[in-house]
């Protein structure tokens, strides 16, 4: 009996410590990301690298025989481009849609929407950037009688529409955290439905709605296959949504299996990932913290 | 009494109005998707057959079917399957289970929101040099299937947390009531309680899993492996693979004078992977919701 107490008290110990470890392996493989990819830029980092060309300059030339320059302006120029197309169109569709799930239909199609936005929300990223290339591209062409369809309308829309899962269903999240006294109170005041959600629900959940948009933010900076498959591969920067871009991601995507290990090329890439790491961090923290922000109150 | 009708026509006539606006904002991300979907699906219904599925690309891709990519994508998520869905399980069952809430458990909530959303590329880069350089285990499936296991961590550890806090704490007092430890407790009636969503997880972590492309590029999946057609076990842990998702990204960016259908087919075949492994846990939930006893 003793021995056995023993042994038992032996495992449950054991498997207790074996769960805090898997409890803060989180912790533990963000600051691995953090540091594996740091490691890896950290030759260059501090030798040579000059961060004012690094941020201001346009010219991308990575392997250029006679003058080497690594300025990632026109990159973030055009992630910043697509990324912003892609949330001027998702952000009113989403939250629009959001609206409409939440509040203006039954339950029987609240189900099958709700179903529907989360199948679209697993579509591989690659067979996004497929459908860029293979159906909008012509489409584009065709439309706007431009000479190449891969262009920020084109990575817009593919980013728009794989964003668009996130913001609506985080958003329906934020509408339905709305107590119904609200809405009772509201329409006791014989207030119309529009009135309703422009005067009561959009002001009561929007911190709930602003994370929701941070989110799919953070979804469109770092989207790789997609943006790298539709947005045609012109490292400037663009002036109409008819230009070429190339993004950050799809930049280190593009060029990583070209570069040398440990060569500088390499290593700039990965200053570039660290560069990623911390906009979409910060993207998050804040997105965390507004929807924390709600919960407090 | 006049005003007040024409004030009750207006208010419907406005109610109307935003139903429809907000209806046409919801039609308008749905349908175009499915008219896609739809049109990948045409284009790609002349190659679909079993052979398509079962023989290797032959002539530099543009023959034959997708069996090693295929075969690659299976190997690749088995093995990120079963290293994820322990820790992962084990995570949640610390962050519902035995942590309270401090700030501590604050910073591992965090960490988990930031894993998920560390962009996919970044993981590529911390494979690469975490598995590929620092662990010396060079490109290979298993390099790949540790990076996607932790990039898809999140996932398990997200359906696992909320399974597991859907389980009424009476069952957990009753437990210990009868001088269970914490872990018989949650060995024997927490987990039991919470099994089908934690399958749900699971099950998202696959279609998570077998989508992604940017974190297996540099890590393992290659261009073209030969693999003999048919045998199951054709690839080794160390060795390097083809997948699906990067051979849809190769043979539709890098490979010229393609057949029109051998892209399409292959971009329905993940599709159809990914819906399809969804559709199951959207029916096990929905299964799960209909017969839950508490």
């Amino acid at each position: 009996m003793q021995t056995r107490r023993r042994w038992e008290i032996l495992v449950e110990t054991a498997i207790e410590s074996l769960i805090r470890l898997c409890g803060i392996s989180a912790i533990l493989f963000v600051f691995g990301i953090f540091f594996f990819v740091f490691r890896e830029g950290a030759g260059f980092l501090f030798s040579g690298f000059n961060p004012r060309e690094f941020f201001t300059s346009p010219e991308w030339y990575p392997t250029s025989q006679s003058h080497v320059r690594y300025g990632v302006l026109a990159l973030i120029a055009g992630t910043a481009s697509v990324t912003a197309l892609a949330m001027a169109l998702a952000v009113p569709f989403g939250i629009g849609a959001a609206i409409f799930v939440s509040e203006f239909c039954g339950p029987r199609w609240k189900e099958t929407l709700k179903i529907t936005i989360e199948l679209l929300a697993a579509i591989p990223s690659v067979v996004w950037g497929f459908i860029g290339l293979t159906v909008l591209n012509p489409l584009i062409m065709r439309t706007f009688g431009v000479p190449i369809g891969l262009t920020v309308l084109n990575g817009g829309l593919v980013l728009a529409l794989m964003s668009v899962p996130i913001i609506v269903s985080i958003g329906e999240d934020a509408l339905k955290a709305v107590p119904d006294s609200y809405r009772e109170a509201a329409l006791a005041l014989g207030v119309t439905r529009w009135q309703l959600v422009y005067r009561v629900l959009l002001p009561a959940a929007k911190n709930g709605l602003l994370a929701a948009v941070l989110l799919g933010v953070g979804r469109a900076v770092g989207e790789t296959m997609a943006v790298l498959m539709a947005t045609g591969h012109a490292v400037k920067i663009p002036t109409s949504v008819m230009d070429s871009v190339r993004t950050l991601t799809a930049t280190i995507a593009a060029e990583l299996g070209e570069a040398p290990v440990n060569s500088e090329h390499y290593q700039v890439l990965f200053i570039i990932g660290i560069l990623l790491f911390f906009i979409t961090f910060i993207v998050n923290l804040t997105a965390d913290l507004v929807v924390r922000g709600i919960r407090h109150r | 009494m006049f005003q007040a009708t024409r004030l009750s026509r207006r208010k419907r006539y406005s109610e109307v109005v935003a139903q429809t606006i907000f209806l046409a904002m919801t039609l308008m991300m749905v349908l175009p998707l499915v008219f896609i979907v739809a049109y990948l699906f045409y284009e790609a219904w002349p190659i679909l057959s079993w052979e398509f599925l079962s023989t290797v690309p032959k002539h530099g891709m543009r023959a034959g079917g997708i069996w090693s990519p295929l075969l690659g994508t299976l190997y690749l998520v088995v093995i990120s399957l079963a290293v994820a869905t322990p820790i992962g399980v084990l995570a949640a069952v610390f962050l519902n289970e035995y942590a309270r809430e401090t700030w501590f458990t604050r910073i591992i909530n965090l960490a988990v929101v930031n894993l998920a959303g560390v962009p996919s590329i970044v993981h590529a880069l911390f494979g690469l040099g975490a598995f590929v350089l620092f662990a010396h285990l060079g490109k290979s499936i298993l390099a790949a299937s540790l990076t996607l296991a932790i990039m898809t961590l999140p996932v398990i550890i997200a359906s696992t947390k909320e399974a597991l806090a859907s389980v009424p704490m009476a069952f957990r007092e009753a437990c210990w009531n009868v001088g269970a430890t914490r872990w018989q407790t949650i060995w024997h009636v927490v987990l039991p309680n919470s099994i089908s969503g934690i399958l749900t997880g699971v099950i998202l972590q696959v279609s998570r899993a077998a989508g992604e492309t940017a974190p297996i590029m540099f890590t393992g999946a290659v261009f073209y492996k030969a693999i003999p057609e048919g045998k199951l076990f054709a690839y080794g842990l160390f060795d390097q693979c083809m997948a699906l998702s990067m051979h849809l990204f190769t043979i539709s960016t890098q490979v010229p004078d393609l057949p029109k259908a051998l892209p399409y087919g292959t971009a329905v075949v993940l599709l159809g992977v990914v819906l399809i492994v969804n559709a199951m846990a959207i029916v096990l939930r929905v299964h799960l919701r209909s017969r839950k006893k508490w």
